[in-house]
């Protein structure tokens, strides 16, 4: 249960449902948010491409959440889903429509596809429903690379030209920033809206407990599928985000790999809810940052390694993360946010 | 209201189910009618069939022969989804809550059915969606009143106790709102004092919610006291029927539950 402040009181069904509940925290999240949007101003390009990057797998990461955290239904597939995203925004682009259009579009495209890869749920759960995933981490990569290789560009892919808005021109880490962090508010927002609602009460039923769930009048086959699409709609805006940062997409940037990154982030984060996919993506992304910078350090200290340093090490690292999670915080860091929280306020009790 | 009246139809009417697990006979010939107000209990030994029966009424077993009709619906024919929008609601024998959420969110979730917003509405969340969620909460609110479990409100339900456990539970039931509530044993593993406290609320659903109930349950003298009629199964073979004064001295029930003498 959580643990209020002293004096924090309820006075009507409203005040006791919003997310922000008195003063200080709406001062909280305007300071925040003025933080967030002011940074580009202040911060280098090298910390603003990381932000950048963080936003991305954010939004990736929340849509993961609400199919695996929420529901229960395992995917292997979050990068293919990104992929058509970014194809999407690319050729639309190609073709003329502009970003602003091209980017709900390829939401909506992302999430059809993820709900056609959702089809099997309605039959098999858990490590089959994985595998049945991972048929499209294999199939579509693989369709942009072989079909059509006059409009998705085949191995090499495509190149994209920066997105307008009138005189402004979003081809930097510091411009690039107010799209992807305006994205990433909003698509967190929702996230934590549908938690809170009908829709994510029936997609939590799902996952605790389905027999009890259509006892309720919650009809599983129809709920898992939204939840796919939604999952595959954060992912077509990422791709979509994504294809216009990087300016450059192939097949080979939504690998398996990137899939399995994706499910780390929600896992670190802690599944299940709307702060974890925050933490988790930034947590895993300022790791990956970390490992790069130390490469050079290590091989001088293990010279007999050093060829393999850089490749090697970013999946180590986050191998090992991985598992210590798994064993000694299984309910990642917005469960640990959560215990941070309660203890601040009890102090100085134990309980 | 006068339950055992014969003029009135029946709520629910089950009719010679056949319900077979491979050679394994579940439910043979089975009927059984719920009247409208009634507190029915299903009885007999262990495996004669009782879950088995509620099972069929929940579309989680199709019987291979029979039917059940409720709200001019036959229920074998019904997607389990769908027949809790005909008015039934049941609990479980192991508990099935959503252990994950809080006590308040399950009986929310239990409102799904009388909610009609929409995806969009749910993830804009203000206007409709916040309005439709506070005029449900205050529904819920009572239930909650109702079972006093307003201390344990935002509690997630898998860390609660046992009996409370049991009552979040019955809360879920009743937020459907439903004709015709199924309860499997209710009061299975409870001390004496939480058998009291389910009773009670058994009672007070039935006298001040006007709900017909379907109990299933395993203590003689509590299904005694609170039921209006009772079946009783035995193998999967209905053995008797009748008041719980008429079961009492029922031979067939006698020598179901505590065999025959064997020198008379």
């Amino acid at each position: 249960m959580a643990i209020r402040l002293a004096g924090d009181f309820d006075i009507s069904y409203a005040h006791d449902m919003a997310i922000l509940r008195n003063h200080g925290q709406w001062v909280m999240l305007i300071v925040f948010l003025t933080g967030l949007f002011a940074l580009p101003f202040v911060a280098d390009g090298k910390t603003l491409g990381l932000l950048n990057i963080i936003g991305i797998s954010i939004i990736a990461a929340h849509g993961l959440n609400i199919l695996l955290g929420y529901t229960g239904q395992i995917s292997l597939g979050q990068a293919a889903f990104m992929a058509v995203g970014a194809y999407t925004t690319a050729v639309l682009m190609k073709y003329g429509v502009a970003f602003w259009f091209a980017l709900p579009i390829s939401g909506v495209v992302g999430g059809i596809i993820g709900l056609l890869f959702g089809l099997p749920s309605l039959r098999i759960k858990g490590f089959y429903l994985a595998m049945a995933t991972l048929s499209a981490q294999i199939i579509i990569p693989w369709f942009f690379r072989n079909v059509r290789v006059d409009i998705f560009g085949g191995t090499p892919g495509l190149t994209i030209a920066p997105p307008r808005l009138g005189e402004l021109v979003f081809n930097t880490q510091e411009t690039m920033y107010f799209p992807i962090m305006l994205t990433v508010v909003v698509c967190t927002l929702v996230a934590k809206n549908i938690a809170r609602t009908r829709l994510g009460r029936a997609l939590i039923a799902i996952r605790d407990n389905d027999l009890a769930a259509e006892v309720l009048g919650i009809e599983q086959f129809s709920y898992k599928l939204r939840a796919f699409f939604i999952s595959a709609f954060y992912a077509g805006l990422a791709g979509s985000l994504w294809a216009v940062y990087a300016r450059s997409i192939n097949p080979e940037q939504f690998s398996l790999l990137n899939s399995v990154w994706y499910l780390g982030m929600v896992i670190v984060g802690g599944m299940g809810s709307a702060l974890g996919p925050i933490l988790g993506a930034s947590f895993i992304r300022i790791l990956e940052e970390s490992t790069v910078q130390l490469a050079p350090a290590l091989s001088k200290m293990f010279p007999q390694a050093a060829a393999g340093m850089l490749a090697a090490l970013g999946p180590l690292v986050f191998g090992l993360v991985l598992a210590l999670f798994l064993i000694f915080e299984p309910r990642g860091l917005a469960h640990r946010w959560e215990l941070l929280k309660a203890a601040w306020r009890l102090r100085p009790f134990a309980h | 209201m006068t339950p055992n009246s014969v003029s009135t139809p029946p709520l629910l009417q089950a009719e010679n189910l056949h319900l077979f697990f491979g050679g394994l006979s579940a439910l043979v010939n089975v009927s059984f009618q719920v009247r409208p107000g009634e507190i029915l209990a299903l009885i007999g030994p262990n495996g004669a069939g009782k879950t088995s029966a509620l099972n069929c009424l929940n579309g989680f077993y199709r019987p291979q022969k029979g039917h059940i009709l409720f709200a001019n619906h036959d229920l074998t024919r019904t997607p389990t989804h769908q027949i809790s929008r005909l008015g039934i609601a049941r609990t479980f024998q192991n508990i099935a809550l959503y252990t994950g959420m809080t006590a308040l969110d399950n009986l929310m979730a239990a409102r799904h059915i009388r909610m009609n917003q929409s995806m969009f509405a749910s993830a804009l969340y203000f206007g409709a969606a916040q309005r439709e969620e506070i005029a449900h909460r205050r529904v819920v609110e009572e239930i909650i009143d109702f079972l006093e479990i307003e201390h344990i409100r935002k509690a997630t339900v898998g860390a609660l106790p046992y009996g409370l456990r049991k009552r979040v539970e019955l809360g879920r039931a009743l937020a459907l709102e439903p004709r015709l509530l199924l309860l499997d044993e209710p009061m299975a593993g409870m001390n004496v004092e939480e058998k009291e406290d389910m009773a009670r609320f058994i009672l007070d659903i039935h006298e001040r919610r006007q709900m017909t109930l379907l109990l299933v349950e395993h203590d003689m003298g509590l299904v005694m006291d609170i039921a209006q009629r009772v079946v009783v199964l035995d193998f999967g073979v209905k053995i008797a029927e009748g008041t719980p004064s008429e079961i009492k001295a029922n031979p067939a029930v006698i020598k179901a539950y505590l065999g025959e003498a064997e020198h008379k």
